[in-house]
């Protein structure tokens, strides 16, 4: 009986604690919904592709820094969400890395910058070229080993993009080929995950974003651009536009865009961005 | 006095309300669950029926081609791969701990059932990735395939088979034990002939708790699996599941493929209520209740 | 002849001896493997400024300051939902509903139902419901709200085994000095059934801690520092799964993230076991 009575004094005295940490808990959720109706007006979000993504956030920083009060959201998830999210209202503005198609009459589009679509292999890799038949019968499961393209005897790793992304678009309508044909041995999501992979397998070959690729390059990662129809994969090649595979990167708004939208994209298109987008090697247009 | 009384009376009356409502609001949330995925999945369903998620020539959305049939056999897969090889680890698991350690090992050894369960799956997947799969791909590269799957998969529930298993042999009763004794059967033979029998529904219900957590898991098996879509013929082959489907396009998707993704979602919940309904059945006509053994 | 056939007895129960031994090795050294490897790579990358500064260069330096608030927002929103319901659902089906009856049955199989739904599943859902028909776009309070979805049936189930199991003589005691039910809820049963309510709530805390699936389409992929609950905030788990997919070399900083994730999640575990080890010794000298 006796300790009946301390143990539920102590339950008694443990269950006030829980008390003070609900209502501490109920504070703390107002004060983080207090600031919610000042940051309100002056936020943007931006969501879509993952390889306009990094430059967004670049020209997002400089932007906040030079603009005060204003908050910028980028979010990563490839080119169809950026459309997806401007239309339906998730997002201020998307991100796509394509030119817009004819059934998207309902955006409007501002080109950023230009980036072509890389093959890159491990960077011990001796190959330095495919030519474009090479690299379909890759993707089609015919060629299964480097030997056959004088590499060394290694069988190959193919890596494909997961559906959605406009890279696995762009590079299907260049190789005239359907997804369905593709026989990869990994799928994989971002750029930058496709390169991970790439980097991480001897035998490994994939498409990414040349300005991701450069980019990673430059600070090490093992990995290898190849040369497409005689012209290095380069931010130098898609500028003076010899590359064969390039592509534009643009941003999109639902109809016309609001005014703190407008007042962003003219932002990112002027020549105050211009060492970010030579930064991330993408190409000014 | 009976003032008071009614006004308690009224006090007592005003929380059942309360918080029958409240009940009523959970009970809603199942609704609501269900709702939202059938809406969101509606415009794919409408126009062509729910078979075609299973007569089409696998996942192509940019042809819309929607068949969902290779992720779910690669769900399948690993999943039962998973559960073949964690059912005797977690029984033999449970064995130990009841009858073979001495109680400080047992008590130690609990402890590390549940640290092992309480690890999040991303970090089994990080784990996989970083040390799995790079020994697999020294066999066959690039080693991420539904052998690795299935053995983070098998790490991740092998604490549900032996901690359910662990609960459905204890419940054994003890005149069991004791005539078994008497009998003057070895450990061997009375475990495997006497009390395993007895707990044998509670045992395979943990493993059906266990199957479905196998075939709900994402993150793990969305870094491991290779996420290739097709129908798996062999251990190396890199395979996409149902769930690690949702997770990899999602964010990527719009209109018949967003809603190919979330009938997808409907599916995996059907298949794993399915599985929870059976193992509840299977307990319940045994008599033994095992709550919550996630 | 007898003899033979009892050594051959003998030898088969050793023989299984050993196989059971084996699997607990097995387990055993695994688990010392998994997590031997994420205190290794991990451990040695923690420091202070690792922990409170702002992620940068995409999570290869810096640290996860803003990660961390992110995830304490994130969990401080499911919490705000999960404990005033369930603790209201969970003293209904305890208290106040005839056992078994049609009503509290319906709920009961709901929440089993509910519990096991795929948190995937629930993803999809946060994103349809919270973040697109509520409008709340992709943010800190859907990402908490999905997971207060998710841990509500477990917090729930866990509640109301703690107050069925609370001795009926209290009832009896209360109604005996004249409390109406909701006092003697309030002041009697709620406190003798903390500890569970507690290890409920802990469970509840390490489920959603540990959720990457539920969140990386309800609270998304921003690592800044969240300004208010409408920001998209990226938690933890979200983090890791980023840092070891896509970002080339970020596996040092996965590893120490993966390091402070499992270090609170064994934190919160351990509670949760002692405070149910506690509560059911103090139930066996309370009776």
């Amino acid at each position: 009986m006796l300790f009946s009575i301390t143990s539920a004094h102590s339950m008694a005295l443990l269950f006030r604690r829980l008390k003070v940490a609900t209502c501490s808990l109920a504070a703390i959720l107002l004060i983080g919904w207090q600031p919610f109706a000042f940051a309100e007006k002056s936020r943007l979000t931006i969501t879509g592709s993952s390889t306009v993504a990094p430059l967004t956030l670049e020209i997002a920083k400089l932007y906040e820094k030079t603009h005060a009060g204003t908050r910028i959201d980028v979010q990563t998830g490839g080119s169809s969400r950026g459309i997806n999210d401007a239309r339906n209202g998730l997002a201020d503005i998307g991100m796509v890395s394509r030119a817009l198609k004819p059934t998207e009459k309902d955006l409007n589009g501002f080109t950023i910058a230009l980036d072509g679509i890389g093959m890159i292999v491990h960077n011990s890799n001796p190959v330095t070229a495919l030519t474009d038949a090479q690299i379909k019968d890759i993707y089609l499961g015919k060629i299964t080993n480097w030997q056959s393209v004088g590499g060394p005897d290694l069988a190959i790793t193919v890596v494909n993009k997961a559906e959605g992304r406009s890279t696995l678009e762009l590079f299907l309508k260049h190789f005239g080929v359907r997804n369905s044909q593709i026989k990869p041995s990994v799928v994989i999501g971002d750029n930058q995950q496709g390169i991970k992979t790439v980097s991480g397998v001897k035998g490994a070959i994939g498409y990414v974003s040349i300005g991701t690729a450069e980019y990673e390059e430059k600070r090490g990662t093992p990995i290898k651009r190849l040369t497409m129809q005689g012209h290095e994969a380069s931010a130098a090649n898609v500028a003076n536009g010899q590359y064969p595979l390039s592509r534009t990167l643009n941003l999109v708004t639902k109809g016309a865009p609001s005014k703190q939208a407008q007042h962003f994209i003219t932002f990112a298109q002027s020549d105050a961005v211009k060492h970010l987008i030579e930064k991330q090697f993408f190409v000014a247009p | 006095m009976a003032k008071a009384s009614t006004r308690s009376n009224r006090t007592d009356t005003y929380l059942s309300r309360i918080l029958g409502a409240m009940g009523l609001l959970c009970a809603l949330l199942l609704v609501l669950v269900v709702f939202f995925l059938l809406k969101e999945a509606w415009p794919v369903v409408q126009s062509g029926g729910w078979l075609r998620f299973f007569h089409a020539q696998g996942w192509y959305p940019l042809e819309q081609l929607f068949g969902m049939l290779p992720m779910i056999w690669a769900s399948i897969a690993m999943a039962l791969g998973a559960i073949l090889l964690a059912l005797p680890i977690g029984v033999a698991s449970a064995l130990f701990l009841l009858f073979y350690a001495p109680p400080s090992v047992a008590k130690i050894y609990r402890l590390l059932l549940n640290l092992l369960a309480g690890i999040p799956s991303v970090v089994f997947g990080l784990w996989g990735l970083t040390e799995l799969v790079p020994i697999i791909a020294t066999w066959h590269a690039p080693g991420t395939s539904l052998l690795a799957a299935i053995l983070v998969l098998t790490l991740m529930i092998i604490p549900t088979v032996a901690l359910t298993s662990v609960a459905a042999l204890s419940a054994v009763p003890k005149e069991l034990h004791a005539g078994a004794q008497a009998l003057g059967l070895t450990r061997k033979t009375r475990i495997m002939s006497v009390i395993i029998p007895a707990a044998k529904a509670g045992i395979i219900s943990g493993a059906l708790l266990a199957t479905a957590r196998a075939l709900g898991e994402t993150m793990a098996v969305l870094m491991v699996a290779g996420n290739v879509v097709q129908t798996p013929s062999s251990l190396f082959d890199p395979v996409r599941a149902l769930t690690a489907n949702i997770a990899l396009e999602m964010a990527y998707a719009m209109s018949d493929h967003r809603a190919s993704l979330f009938a997808a979602g409907l599916l995996l919940t059907l298949i794993v209520w399915g599985l929870a309904l059976i193992a509840s059945r299977i307990v319940k006509s045994n008599g033994k209740v095992l709550a919550y053994a996630k | 002849m007898p003899s033979r056939s009892a050594s051959n007895i003998r030898l088969a129960d050793q023989c299984f001896s050993v196989l059971i031994m084996a699997c607990a090795a097995f387990v055993t050294i695994t688990l010392i493997w998994v997590l031997g490897d994420i205190v290794i790579k991990g451990a040695s990358h923690i420091t202070w400024s690792f922990i409170t500064s702002e992620p940068s260069d995409a999570g290869r330096s810096g640290g996860i300051g803003t990660i961390l608030v992110s995830t304490l927002l994130i969990l401080c929103v499911a919490l705000g939902a999960a404990i005033p319901i369930g603790l209201g659902v969970a003293v209904w089906l305890s208290e106040f509903t005839v056992q078994h009856s049609r009503f509290s049955n319906t709920v009961g199989t709901t929440l089993d139902v509910l519990a096991g739904i795929p948190s995937i599943v629930y993803g999809l859902f946060g994103n349809a419901f919270f973040s697109l028909y509520l409008g709340l776009g992709f943010s800190i309070l859907s990402g908490g709200l999905t997971l207060a979805c998710m841990i509500l049936p477990i917090f729930i189930r866990t509640c109301e085994s703690g107050l069925s199991a609370v001795n009926n003589d209290w009832r009896k005691g209360a109604q005996a000095l004249g409390m109406s039910r909701s006092a003697a809820i309030w002041h009697v049963l709620l406190p003798a059934a903390a500890p569970a309510i507690i290890a409920g709530l802990i469970l509840g805390i390490g489920r959603a801690t540990a959720e990457t699936a539920a969140l990386i389409f309800t609270s998304g992929y921003v690592d800044r520092m969240p300004g208010s609950l409408l920001d998209s905030g990226r938690a933890l788990a979200v983090h890791i799964y980023d840092l070891s997919m896509n970002v080339t070399g970020g596996d040092n900083a996965a590893y120490a993230s993966a390091f402070v994730l499992i270090t609170l999640i064994i934190l919160l575990n351990t509670t949760a076991q002692s405070l149910i080890d506690r509560w059911f010794s103090q139930r066996i000298y309370a009776s």
